[in-house]
């Protein structure tokens, strides 16, 4: 197992999800009524900005696994993308509009590039250089 | 020849020259033959928010739900510990099968039950903050986020890397084990948060 030192990308990438998250249902728990947007946009801006720290930090660990680390997250990017854009269509069908849409449509692209980033770290700090038995997935 | 262990929950990792027999059956580690039902259930859930009538949507979500809450109940309490006690081969070529289904079903039934659930619960009021069970409603938003945010940043990339690392040549059991416990781990996290879902959906249920 690898003993080199990694930053902790699942601790800060969870932690963002969380905000992420904490962020939706404070929308979500105020929905009809007019929601003050302060809370909700300071939440998202932590996220979005752990996000790009993890992705920094990553960025500069020498010797990581990056084509792995793309050939996993491309594909997670797409199938979160499709479960974001769907959440998002209940969201439009409902009616939800202006500021609380933007609010929501930037936590989802937040949640649909964070957690690509989770999976293909996950799977891409492991990796020893040595090809696969079989297909690929 | 490869060394292969394949660990359980709360149980010391055993590490063996595997017979030939027990070679790692082969596996692709998002099943494609899956893919057009999950893009028929997708679907289906597209036609039901645009239809917005209460059925369909109270179908994907009851199916949707029930499908979450029992998986997560069965899998964090029968089938980790049963997994734990297998012979190596027998998990080896348990978790082969299992958990590409896993990569396709959870992320297809959490949607589902998801949207179609809010939609729902727009359609009938009850995510309104004057609902009557507003506070309820809260509950179970919060207590979908924790399960989120664990199945997403630590089930969800276990699942994969574990796959990933079986797919290898020569797999490390210490790499398999790390990521099999913390599945197991989280797995039986998301089936104790099931039981809330459970208490606050029969709740509103019942009124």
């Amino acid at each position: 197992m690898s003993a080199r030192r990694l930053p902790p990308v699942t601790q800060v990438g969870m932690f963002s999800l969380a905000l992420s998250v904490a962020g939706g249902i404070y929308l979500a728990a105020h929905l009809p009524e007019h929601v003050p947007l302060a809370p909700a946009i300071v939440l998202l801006g932590a996220s979005a900005l752990l996000l790009a720290g993890n992705v920094a930090s990553l960025a500069r660990v020498a010797g990581f696994a990056w084509g792995r680390f793309f050939e996993v997250a491309r594909w997670a990017l797409l199938a979160y993308a499709i479960i974001a854009g769907l959440i998002l269509y209940s969201f439009t069908r409902d009616h939800i509009s202006g500021g609380p849409l933007v609010v929501l449509t930037l936590s989802l692209v937040v949640f649909a590039v964070h957690v690509p980033v989770l999976i293909g770290f996950t799977v891409a700090r492991y990796e020893r250089g040595e090809p696969d038995v079989g297909a690929q997935a | 020849m490869a060394q292969t262990a394949v660990p359980g929950a709360g149980l010391p990792p055993v590490v063996l020259e595997p017979h030939p027999s027990a070679a790692r059956p082969d596996f692709q580690i998002v099943p494609r033959a899956g893919l057009p039902i999950v893009a028929l259930v997708f679907g289906l859930l597209i036609a039901g928010i645009a239809v917005n009538t209460p059925w369909p949507l109270q179908f994907l979500h009851v199916v949707g739900g029930a499908a979450w809450t029992v998986i997560d109940l069965f899998l964090g309490f029968v089938i980790g510990p049963i997994m734990g006690r297998l012979s190596i081969p027998a998990r080896i070529e348990f978790t082969t099968r299992l958990m590409p289904k896993m990569v396709l079903i959870m992320p297809t039934v959490v949607t589902v039950t998801l949207a179609a659930g809010w939609q729902l619960g727009t359609k009938l009021g009850t995510v309104q903050s004057d609902y009557y069970l507003h506070g309820w409603i809260v509950a179970s938003y919060i207590v979908v986020g924790v399960m989120a945010v664990i199945a997403l940043g630590l089930l969800e990339p276990a699942n994969i890397a574990v796959l990933a690392e079986l797919k290898k040549r020569q797999p490390d059991p210490q790499v398999i084990e790390r990521l099999m416990k913390r599945f197991i781990f989280t797995a039986g996290l998301t089936g104790l948060m099931q039981i809330a879902t459970l208490v606050i959906m029969t709740k509103l249920a019942a009124g």
